[in-house]
């Protein structure tokens, strides 16, 4: 450990990938010091385990309804109570981990990516380019992301798929933003004008130079993001415009719990319970992450 | 005109030549809202003739009716004559009420501006001591406490925090009214003249009606607030601790003045432009929390009206609904923009 620790810390590094170690260590060792991020990390770690080992760790089938044990409260039979089928909630919650990530995942690829290139080719390119894409990304700021959301939902019809695509189409803007702000910046550097000089191509230049030098600060904003994509996510869910019945999405339980929620409050309570603590783990480990890779906003 | 424009001394030239760039990019952002919104209208699965007149139609009227509405034309005139439609206030029927679009619009409004408006008197008074409090004892007690308030304000689904609420202070300790504006006892008792009951109670005198509704008001707008709580809490803390670390401050500070009238007098009172225009988009964001607030507390505003819409598929309202909260939107945005020039003299 301490001959570990020993290499990761030297003053010398020998080779560029025993440097670049070390830089992460260091960073590692921050971010650990932060009980709190580390609390954000450990829960989402926990979401990832869940939602791989759910078919081993969950007592029940999700979907195998047993109307003579319908909205039981916890037991020890059922940890977390039935629902109005029967169906087991801790089960459901647990194959419902598989959904959100999903959705976190898949709004996480897209969306960062598709502003990360928006930003930068605007902000690299300038001119007419960046005036146009720039004021398409104010009008999609111009609104609010739920709302929009709904109103793309409503037109694509309402299902776990395109209520990934409509939060994908509302969330880059801001990662448009970042990247475009960051790409001014770096424009003007020396060594874009070298590589420049040496005849790259603007792809080139985007694609190798500008776009690896913006991610830092965009894998921050994502993580700090995901909270909001599981909340809008859960949100079309509860307005059935999200997974549809049966799926065990969070967002459409805590719906279908609503009719019983004044008798048989655990119903809609539990899935609540699981919405808050993973997004109050993304937030954790997001602002755990911006104090190691942003220094200057905390 | 021009000449004086031209003519260099003139002071106010920045002033007209900033502000019909504001008008340009605020007509652009408009026009390209007109353009979302139509477009969604055009790859929704629904035919709007048999939306609007049933399937059991003969092909001519079918066609006819295509032609009045304009189905038959090129995208671009559609778009056109869409863009025409809206400025007139024409935003279609609602299939579900039967309707224009707007009237309903114009009924619904200002419920959603009675819980908004609420929301944020709460989010201001509570935010901004919070904000004050955690930048003076910063990295200290008070200062993680917030924090985390703030955090799992930012964490928690509103709709199922409103669902605990009705569950603990309506159901279990009978502390605050039902879901609703009135008690069904109080409806319709006082004739709606801004829409807003507890102005309309007031006005019209009565009293009871306007206790029950502050009653039924607090819990949403509660819940509301504590979105916009912790955002203008954050605000307020970073604005302070920049504020704090100037000499003004110490300066004060050496001539013996009380830390009391220090940190609440000369930091929070420069800070208070930043902090406007912080408060006018928190106003513009909570239009956004209301969609799902109103929907838990039946409250009968916009967002209930859009996402009521949304389940009957019942575009016109939908569409009409979103433009409207984008338009309020763009408008504060606006205005804080605005405010921002008119009350800070380095911006001017």
């Amino acid at each position: 450990m301490t001959t570990a620790h020993a290499w990761l810390t030297t003053e010398t590094p020998h080779s560029r990938t025993q440097a670049r170690l070390g830089r992460i260590y260091i960073g590692w060792l921050t971010f650990a010091r932060n009980r709190l991020a580390m609390m954000g990390l450990g829960i989402v770690l926990l979401l990832v385990l869940m939602a791989a080992l759910a078919p081993v760790i969950a007592p029940y089938d999700p979907y195998t309804q047993d109307l003579a044990n319908r909205l039981m409260p916890p037991s020890a039979a059922h940890w977390l109570g039935t629902d109005a089928f029967g169906r087991d909630i801790l089960s459901r919650i647990l194959y419902g981990s598989r959904l959100t990530l999903m959705i976190v995942a898949l709004v996480a690829v897209t969306a960062p990516v598709a502003g990360l290139l928006i930003g930068t080719v605007a902000g690299y390119l300038g001119g007419w380019v960046d005036t146009v894409l720039m004021r398409v990304t104010d009008v999609f700021l111009a609104f609010p992301k739920l709302i929009l959301a709904l109103a793309f939902v409503s037109a694509l019809g309402p299902g776990i798929e395109n209520a990934i695509i409509a939060i994908a189409i509302t969330s880059w803007p801001p990662y448009a933003r970042i990247a475009r702000a960051e790409t001014i910046t770096i424009r003007n550097s020396d060594f874009i004008s070298a590589v420049r000089l040496q005849g790259a191509s603007r792809v080139r230049i985007i694609l190798g130079h500008v776009v690896p030098l913006c991610t830092s600060s965009l894998i921050v904003r994502v993580t700090l993001d995901m909270a909001g994509i599981i909340l809008t996510a859960a949100g079309l869910g509860f307005l059935g415009l999200g997974a549809q019945p049966p799926a065990p999405e969070w967002g459409a339980m805590i719906a279908t719990g609503r009719q019983y929620v004044l008798e048989q409050w655990w119903v809609a309570t539990m899935p609540g319970i699981a919405i808050f603590v993973v997004s109050l783990g993304f937030n954790l480990l997001g602002d755990g992450l911006r104090d190691v890779l942003d220094p200057k906003a905390s | 005109m021009a000449g004086i424009l031209k003519r260099p001394g003139f002071p106010g030239r920045r002033h007209v030549v900033r502000g019909t760039s504001l008008l340009v990019t605020l007509a652009l952002t408009f026009l390209g809202l007109l353009l979302v919104t139509f477009l969604i209208g055009r790859v929704v699965p629904i035919d709007p003739v048999i939306a609007m007149v049933g399937d059991r139609v003969s092909a001519d009227t079918y066609q006819r009716i295509r032609q009045e509405l304009g189905l038959d034309l090129p995208l671009w005139q559609q778009f056109l004559r869409y863009v025409g439609d809206v400025l007139r206030g024409d935003f279609g029927e609602s299939v579900l009420t039967s309707r224009p679009v707007l009237e309903d619009i114009a009924r619904v409004f200002p419920a959603t501006l009675e819980l908004a408006t609420a929301a944020i008197i709460i989010g201001v008074t509570l935010g901004v001591p919070a904000g004050v409090v955690a930048a003076v004892n910063r990295g200290r007690w008070p200062d993680h406490v917030i924090r985390v308030l703030g955090l799992i304000g930012h964490s928690i689904p509103i709709f199922w925090l409103g669902l605990m609420a009705l569950l603990v202070f309506y159901a279990r300790l009978d502390w605050a009214p039902g879901p609703g504006r009135v008690d069904v006892f109080y409806e319709g008792l006082v004739e709606p003249v801004t829409g807003i009951i507890t102005v309309d109670a007031l006005l019209a005198g009565e009293t009871d009606v306007f206790w029950n509704a502050l009653a039924h008001l607090v819990l949403p707008a509660s819940i509301l607030g504590y979105y916009s709580v912790a955002y203008i809490a954050r605000m307020t803390r970073s604005f302070m601790l920049d504020q704090l670390r100037q000499e003004y401050i110490t300066t004060a500070r050496v001539k013996g003045m009380s830390e009391t009238r220090v940190i609440w007098r000369h930091a929070l009172g420069n800070i208070a432009v930043p902090l406007i225009t912080v408060v006018a988009l928190s106003y513009a964001s909570l239009l956004e929390g209301s969609v799902l607030t109103e929907t838990v507390f039946a409250w009968p505003g916009l967002g209930l009206y859009i996402t009521n819409s949304l389940l009957s598929a019942d575009m016109n309202a939908v569409l009409g609904g979103t433009l409207v909260v984008g338009a309020v939107f763009i408008g504060l945005n606006l205005l804080s923009d605005l405010l921002y020039r008119l009350l800070d003299p380095r911006a001017r």
